[in-house]
This record gives C-alpha cells, structure tokens and sequence, in this order.
C-alpha cells in the first residue's frame, strides 16, 4: 500500500485516470484508511468538476450552426479536395 | 478516393453534435468569440474534406478536437505570440487545497462549495490565462478530458511533457483562482502577495 507521499505523488496521474490496475489499487488501499489524503483527493476531483463544468457553457454565437452546415454544402470535384 | 455521399451526409450528421463542445474550447483557445468562430467553422471544413482519412469507427470527437487543435496552433500561434513557460508562476503542489482548507469555515460563509466559490468567468479567464503550451493540455485533460496518449499526439509532444505541463499548468491556474477570490474578499490572505487586501471585508 501506498504512504501519504507516494499517493499526493500520484494524484495527477490517478484523477486522470492514467494508473495501472496495481498501483491504482495501492492508491486506493491508502485513500481507505488515510482521511487526509482522500480528502486532497475529493477536492482536486470537484475542482476538475467545477472546471470542467464551467469551461464548456458558452452560448454558441446565433449563425454559427448554419454556417457550418455551408461548410458541408460545397462540392466536391473528384480529387477529396472542395472546388 | 471520395466516400460515397450517404457516408458524408452522415459524418456531417454525426460532426455536428460536437458544434458546442467545440466552439466552447475555441473560446478558450482564442479568447474571443470571433475568432472562435472561425476556428470552429474552418476545423468543420477540413474535417469535411478530409472525411475519407477518418476510419469508421474511431472516435469522432477526438478526431475532430485533434483537427481544431492543429488548426489553432498552424493558424493562430503565429497571430498570438505570447511569452511561454518563462511566464508561468512557478507555486507549490497542492497549492490551492492548502489554502482554502486553511480558510476559517466562517469566512466561508453561503460559498461552501468550490462550484459557488468561484464564478464562470473566473474560471474561465484562470484558463485563458495560462501561456499557450499550458493552457492546450489543461484544456484538452480537465475540460475535454482527453487521455495524455491523445493530448500528446494532438499536440505533438511526448507524454512526459504532456504530465509535466498539465502539472505546471494546474498549479497556476489554481494560483490565479485563489487570487480572484481574495480580491472578492471571499478568502482571507494568509499569504505573501503584491497587493494589500481588502479593507473592506471583514467578517466581525
């Protein structure tokens, strides 16, 4: 099982989801017992939540979807190229 | 070789989807909305030329969030030459947690969650101020959540670079969040900082 270091250490890596099974796990393990650390960790999950969640409510300028789909309406000629 | 027409009418179908997801991350690549615009109308138009190269069934998202990514940095990196990792604060780990938890509950009053603690455009404007190459791989990792293999072949950088721009990234941007909201007076300073703090808040 992991000690406090070695799991803040890994806290990147394991909220990103990018830990093998074992040392996953070993972080796991020490989040059981150790309140401090699943506390660090509970807070870095909301805030990537709360960043997440704030940085993806724009309000699409009115126009933009049908001036995509004009991008869809150009020919092709035969080569994959449009024109 | 040009995909049959029923494909192409699906694929814009299927493309269109992400229109928002898209044009939210160009904002925070570009930081105004017009040429956020633009960024997300040329990434649907090359992806629309060059549909015969994307294999059914990978991931159409990634795809399409790979040609907006190289499209910002062939396009507008050039146009947005900004000071790079130079710029950069460098703070300790943990930096944020330490200092909201250190805050007295009281002072904390009504915002007791993160989500209410700091405001959308705080968000935000902590995001869009990160230079270039911090700001790609935090938005592509904690907004997008991309895994570091598709981050680094987005961005064409080994994966090592990836972790260790997203850590250096994450820092700052929590350095910028805890400033906006000791200049709201929602934070108490305990800390070293440039500028005095807010005579006016006081909790009694």
């Amino acid at each position: 099982m992991a000690d406090c270091n070695e799991t803040l250490r890994e806290l990147e890596t394991f909220l990103d989801g990018e830990l093998d099974a074992p040392a996953r796990e070993s972080i796991q393990a020490h989040l059981g017992g150790c309140l401090d650390c699943l506390q660090a960790f509970d807070f870095h999950a909301e805030l990537r939540t709360v960043i997440s969640a704030k940085c993806q409510n724009d309000q699409m300028p009115a126009g933009l979807l049908a001036k995509i789909e004009l991008c869809f309406g150009e020919d092709f000629d035969g080569d994959g190229q449009v024109g | 070789m040009v995909p049959a027409m029923a494909d192409r009418t699906e694929f814009a179908q299927q493309a269109m989807q992400y229109a928002p997801q898209l044009y939210s991350a160009a904002l925070r690549m570009t930081r105004n909305s017009s040429d956020a615009e633009d960024l997300v109308q040329e990434t649907y138009l090359r992806a629309y030329r060059s549909f015969a190269t994307f294999t059914e069934g990978t991931n159409l998202r990634a795809w399409l969030f790979r040609i907006l990514t190289n499209t910002f940095i062939n396009t507008y990196r050039a146009k947005q030459r900004r000071p790079q990792e130079s710029e950069l604060a460098d703070v300790e780990d943990l930096y944020l947690y330490k200092r909201i938890s250190n805050v007295d509950v009281a002072a904390r009053s009504a915002e007791d969650t993160l989500f209410e603690l700091f405001t959308d455009d705080e968000v935000k404007t902590a995001l869009e101020n990160l230079p270039e190459s911090f700001r790609l791989p935090v938005l592509l990792a904690d907004v997008e959540e991309f895994s570091y293999k598709e981050i680094a072949e987005m961005l064409d950088i080994p994966i090592g670079t990836v972790m260790s721009r997203l850590h250096r990234g994450r820092k700052a941007m929590q350095k910028a969040l805890i400033d906006f909201a000791t200049e709201r007076g929602l934070i108490t300073r305990t800390f070293e900082s440039e500028t005095a703090p807010d005579p006016a808040h006081s909790d009694g």
